[in-house]
């Protein structure tokens, strides 16, 4: 084969030119592909607001509600409960829920909007477990100075009633809180930030 | 270089393929005239065993998927009714797990058969690189697998295992609900999962096989006593004299370890399916629960060691992300081993001292970690993989130095019987 009156630049440009129309073709075939994979408008329909009922919900108890398919936990919390939040602050890893796995508007150091109901997802911020509720007390199977808490079967993390995370565990942070309001005093609509007046 | 058809000039019908397709040249190369070293022992088994699983795992996989039924409503029920009501199909089940396990076994062996012999050193390292491949889509498919059923161990094990994802900084956890296709492990990620597992990982393993066994039968098989048997060669011939041709010679050796691993295969199939709770879980036999982790959650034990370094490793700077790090590069450092041996010998029969150690610490810490990976979590589980864990790398990491440290034996010219 003969190359003879063959004009290189314009080959070598046309070569180049060809290449990168057909790399920019496959990257856009590669979209609708990858695309695919994302939630469906089926699932994400089913991320929609959750209430919940809290009227008869017993204090030192516990109520499971299911929003965007996770474990939603609303905890009664009793004073004595509470006052044990206080106890175990020296072994937290972010006792003053600094890192913000609660939304804004949640301030109090119970990390709730009212103290005796904890609303929390029931997913271990290590690798999504749902942690087992460990109210009884004293454990010294699981610490020495437990006040009661979340202890998670899978990789042995600890959390205290307010999904905060204990030191020296896999789990590098508290539990988080998802939004919520009140409508009323008993009913909680979760997956919703409050109205603000 | 021109292809000439048919060079072994065969008549008839296979003349008329020969002519049109390399049959009989591809018979000969790998098999007829593919010339094996004649000293291989026990621990040569296992390549063509792990051949023998892979088709296990295909042909039953074929079958099982006709009656399965893939999406978070319908598996648990249709593998039940696998298990129930389709003749036999609970023997296929047990054999395509069973098989799983077997898999890694074999797997297993054959990686310990590399280490001891140098099988990965030069020319061979690349016969190692598509062997670690080989075990990384190993790991991928068995995890897709074991998801399957949709128990409510496979449940939780796939938020575990995904949820690895969302370690990673910034991106992570939009990147989890990208690849479960949903905010939570669903029917969408049991789809994808499924179409993982029975199209394109197969598709991926088959043909890394073949690269494996093609670029073993470029450079030759090592063996036990890691001599190049291509640099002894009967001149008249020009077959090595310690070669003898795979088939009929190791073609027949292997069915005998064929039928010795068949024994074992079947005894479990028939008589300990569930391999103890170690093959099939006990909290895989109840439907997936949203809510309810069960009590002792643990990947299948083939994972154990490497689920031991995942837990080994605390968190640190806020985030989790070290245990994923330190678990894949436990994979990851399988494939520069071929680099980091710096010895003049490859056999661990010609190695030094500091090696054969080495490689009996690595072995034992290897089962150790293992066996830990598997226990419910508690201080001395705890202690146990951080110790193990940095053994498993030591072992890696300081090769360059003892391998090249340590006096070696002198290798003989020919293998020894």
């Amino acid at each position: 084969m003969s190359n003879e009156g063959v004009d290189g630049n314009r080959r070598r440009f046309l070569t180049a030119a060809t290449s990168v129309f057909g790399a920019a073709g496959a990257a856009a075939v590669a979209w609708p592909f990858l695309a695919s994979l994302k939630p469906s408008a089926k699932a994400r329909a089913l991320g929609a607001p959750v209430i919940a009922d809290i009227s008869t919900l017993e204090p030192g108890m516990r109520a499971t509600y299911l929003w965007r398919g996770q474990p939603i936990w609303i905890v009664r919390r009793t004073p004595e409960m509470l006052a044990g939040l206080d106890k175990v602050a020296g072994q937290l890893v972010d006792p003053d829920s600094k890192t913000q796995q609660q939304p804004a508007y949640i301030t109090d150091k119970s990390r709730a909007l009212k103290p005796e109901f904890m609303v929390m997802k029931g997913v271990c911020t290590h690798l999504g477990c749902s942690p087992i509720l460990r109210a009884d007390h004293p454990a010294p199977e699981i610490d020495t100075n437990w006040q009661g808490g979340f202890f998670c079967p899978c990789h042995g993390s600890k959390f205290d009633l307010a999904g905060r995370v204990y030191k020296g565990v896999p789990a590098p942070s508290n539990i988080i809180v998802p939004p919520h309001r009140y409508e009323g005093d008993t009913v909680v609509v979760i997956g919703e930030d409050p109205k603000t007046a | 270089m021109a292809i000439t058809p048919n060079p072994y000039k065969t008549t008839g019908a296979l003349g008329w393929i020969d002519d049109r397709f390399p049959l009989t040249k591809m018979w000969k190369e790998h098999l007829s005239e593919y010339y094996a070293p004649k000293n291989f022992n026990f621990w040569y088994f296992f390549g063509s065993l792990a051949l023998l699983v892979l088709v296990n795992q295909l042909l039953t996989g074929i079958f099982l998927t006709m009656h399965y039924k893939p999406g978070a409503e319908t598996a648990f029920d249709s593998v039940e009714y696998i298990m129930r009501d389709v003749p036999w199909g609970n023997v296929i089940r047990y054999m395509h797990s069973t098989g799983a396990s077997a898999f890694f076994v074999v797997v297993f062996m054959h990686m310990f058969r590399g280490l001891m012999y140098g099988s990965y050193q030069k020319p061979r390292e690349l016969i190692w690189v598509f062997g670690a491949l080989i075990f990384l889509v190993l790991m991928a498919e068995a995890f897709c697998g074991y998801v399957l059923p949709w128990g409510n161990m496979s449940y939780w094990g796939a938020a575990v295992i995904i949820n690895l994802f969302g370690t990673i900084p910034f991106i992570g956890p939009d990147l989890v609900v990208w690849i479960q296709g949903d905010f939570v492990p669903s029917d969408a990620t049991l789809n994808r999962l499924f179409s993982i597992h029975v199209i394109a990982l197969p598709f991926v393993l088959v043909g890394l096989v073949v690269a494996h066994i093609l670029a073993l039968h470029e450079v030759g098989s090592n063996n036990p006593d890691g001599v190049e048997i291509k640099k002894n060669k009967d001149p008249a011939t020009g077959i090595p004299k310690d070669g003898i041709p795979f088939h009929p010679y190791y073609t027949v050796k292997d069915l005998v370890g064929v039928a010795g691993f068949l024994i074992i295969f079947c005894a479990v199939i028939f008589f300990m399916p569930d391999g103890g709770g170690y093959f099939l879980e006990a909290p895989n036999f109840t439907p997936a629960s949203q809510t309810n982790t069960p009590e002792h959650i643990t990947p299948a034990w083939y994972f154990g060691t490497y689920y031991a370094m995942l837990r080994a490793t605390p968190s640190f700077a806020g985030t989790q992300i070290w245990g994923v790090i330190v678990m894949g590069a436990a994979v990851v450092i399988l494939f520069f081993v071929p680099w980091l041996d710096k010895s003049k010998v490859k056999s661990i029969r010609y190695k030094g001292v500091l090696s054969k150690t080495a490689l009996g610490i690595f072995a034992v810490n290897f089962v150790v970690l293992n066996y830990y990976g598997l226990q419910p979590p508690s201080a001395l589980v705890q202690l146990v993989s951080q110790i193990g864990t940095v053994i498993y790398f030591a072992f890696f990491l300081l090769m360059p130095w003892y391998s090249a440290a340590e006096t070696t034996k002198p290798v003989p010219d020919r293998v020894t019987e």
